[in-house]
């Protein structure tokens, strides 16, 4: 974005939230490995109201955000889900519901597409039932997911299919694709794996060798091509492959605000991770307070916080030195270049984690996304 | 037919999911789909506004030579362009 509104501009030339990625709760029926929230879970009645929510998205639309990003968890958790879309698309809001599909009825969704949802995101965990059900850690899921999906597009919503790749299911990347075609989506995200949180604790048991990942990115890059007009194809690739590091959420805190079941408001949805950064929360502070103001959101914005190699390169404008999270969790700093990139002193790490897959041999037990429960008081 | 050509009696339309939308905080015209946000220049804005389900290809390029005072064949060939690259990327159903 190139225009911005005034008062932004005296603050590092900070330009206005394109998305907002609404965590709803961290409640959740599947127990998938590499699941992106964090390790420690939010409980129910730590959760924001509806009118919390309702704030939050006025302020957001206020702001100039574009997108609301409904996640999880399971959003559908959510009893007020309905009344939180129909706010969203009342204050203008591009309504994007993400979800697992579980807990949907094919009435629920009618209404959710009657209050105003713009599209609806609905994950697979495989192609292949038993394997899907699997890796979801939940019996029949698969089977509710395909009745769901036509539910989706029966109400005349758009549908994306969002898979996650790994060790388990790679070698169905397309069929995976191929399935979201006859499923009736218009989109289908084929992300392989990103190893944070519990994807960071399953690393062993997901990560792929570089054969079977360099055979299923050339099968989906082919599919892109031969599907245009039919299907478009979002392919997030591996990194841990990779030569430079990936413009990890288009810059730190450039596009977009994630804000977690209670309200802390996050530059990614891994920057829990990073010790000693002060989030701020929607209950104490608005969004336009925290976008421009909040010390994490400002911890790593423009170039000053950079290290060599970043800081002398003319890629630091590009990737932005790449992910802080994976710097801090491969390197233990933070402010360290993406270990990702091939520049950095502490690539050989991600060379050694590399290597560890190729020979593998069995495929571990998964440690499964799972709400833990508080400990009794004393 | 290929998926993403229009003939002149389609009849092209935005699909649910897509919207033109005038963002006010950034004072231009955004085109917004899944996890996309597309600028829009005049030209285009012109030309999706037209694009409502029910004038045909053919009607959209008239009315905008009309309108424009343009040539016909220019417009034709700058709407083909647009709509093809953007039914490619399923934003416009043809």
């Amino acid at each position: 974005m190139t225009a911005t509104p005034e008062r932004f501009d005296s603050q590092k030339r900070l330009g206005a939230p394109v998305a907002i990625l609404a965590e709803l709760t961290h409640r959740c029926p599947l127990g998938c490995p590499y699941c992106s929230n964090p390790l420690a879970l939010d409980p129910r009645e730590d959760e924001l109201s509806t009118s919390d929510w309702t704030r939050v998205f006025s302020q957001a639309a206020t702001l100039g955000v574009l997108h609301a990003n409904l996640s999880g968890g399971e959003p559908a958790a959510r009893q007020d889900l309905t009344d939180i879309i129909a706010h969203c698309a009342n204050v203008g809001l591009y309504t994007n519901l993400i979800t697992s599909g579980i807990g949907l009825t094919q009435d629920r969704v009618n209404e959710l597409a009657r209050a105003g949802l713009d599209h609806a995101q609905l994950s697979i965990q495989d192609s292949d039932a038993p394997s899907a059900d699997r890796i979801a850690g939940y019996k029949g899921a698969f089977a509710r997911k395909l009745a769901v999906a036509e539910w989706i597009t029966q109400a005349g919503l758009p549908l994306t299919i969002n898979a996650v790749i790994h060790r388990a299911n790679i070698f169905r990347a397309g069929d995976m694709v191929r399935l979201a075609v006859k499923l009736g989506a218009r989109r289908v995200e084929i992300a392989h794996t990103q190893y944070y949180g519990w994807g960071l604790t399953n690393r062993a048991a997901l990560m792929p060798s570089r054969t079977e990942a360099e055979v299923a990115i050339a099968e989906v890059e082919a599919l892109k091509k031969a599907l245009a007009g039919v299907i478009v194809i979002d392919h997030v690739i591996p990194d841990y492959h990779a030569r430079y590091p990936k413009a990890c959420m288009g810059g730190w805190g450039k596009r977009g605000l994630n804000v977690t079941p209670t309200g802390k408001t996050l530059p990614c949805h891994a920057a829990e991770t990073i010790p000693d950064l002060e989030f701020w929360t929607v209950r104490d502070r608005s969004i336009e307070d925290i976008w421009i103001n909040s010390p994490a959101f400002n911890a790593f914005r423009g170039e000053d916080w950079m290290r060599e190699p970043c800081r002398s390169c003319p890629r630091k404008t590009v990737d932005y030195g790449g992910c802080r999270c994976q710097a801090l969790a491969l390197t233990g700093d933070a402010r360290e270049a993406d270990p990702v990139c091939h520049l950095s002193p502490h690539h050989d790490k991600i060379a050694e984690i590399a290597a560890q897959s190729e020979d593998a041999g069995g495929v571990p037990l998964y440690n499964y996304r799972r709400m833990k429960l508080r400990e009794p008081a004393e | 037919m290929e998926a993403n050509q229009s003939n002149t009696v389609s009849k092209p339309c935005l699909p649910r999911g897509v919207r033109l939308k005038y963002d006010e905080t950034r004072s231009e015209w955004l085109l917004l789909a899944p996890e996309r946000v597309i600028k829009t220049d005049a030209i285009a804005v012109e030309i999706l506004k037209r694009c409502d389900g029910t004038a045909t290809f053919a009607a959209i390029v008239d009315d905008l030579a009309q309108h424009f005072s343009a040539d016909r064949a220019r417009v034709e060939a700058d709407v083909r362009a647009l709509l093809g690259e953007l039914a490619a990327k399923r934003m416009v159903d043809l």
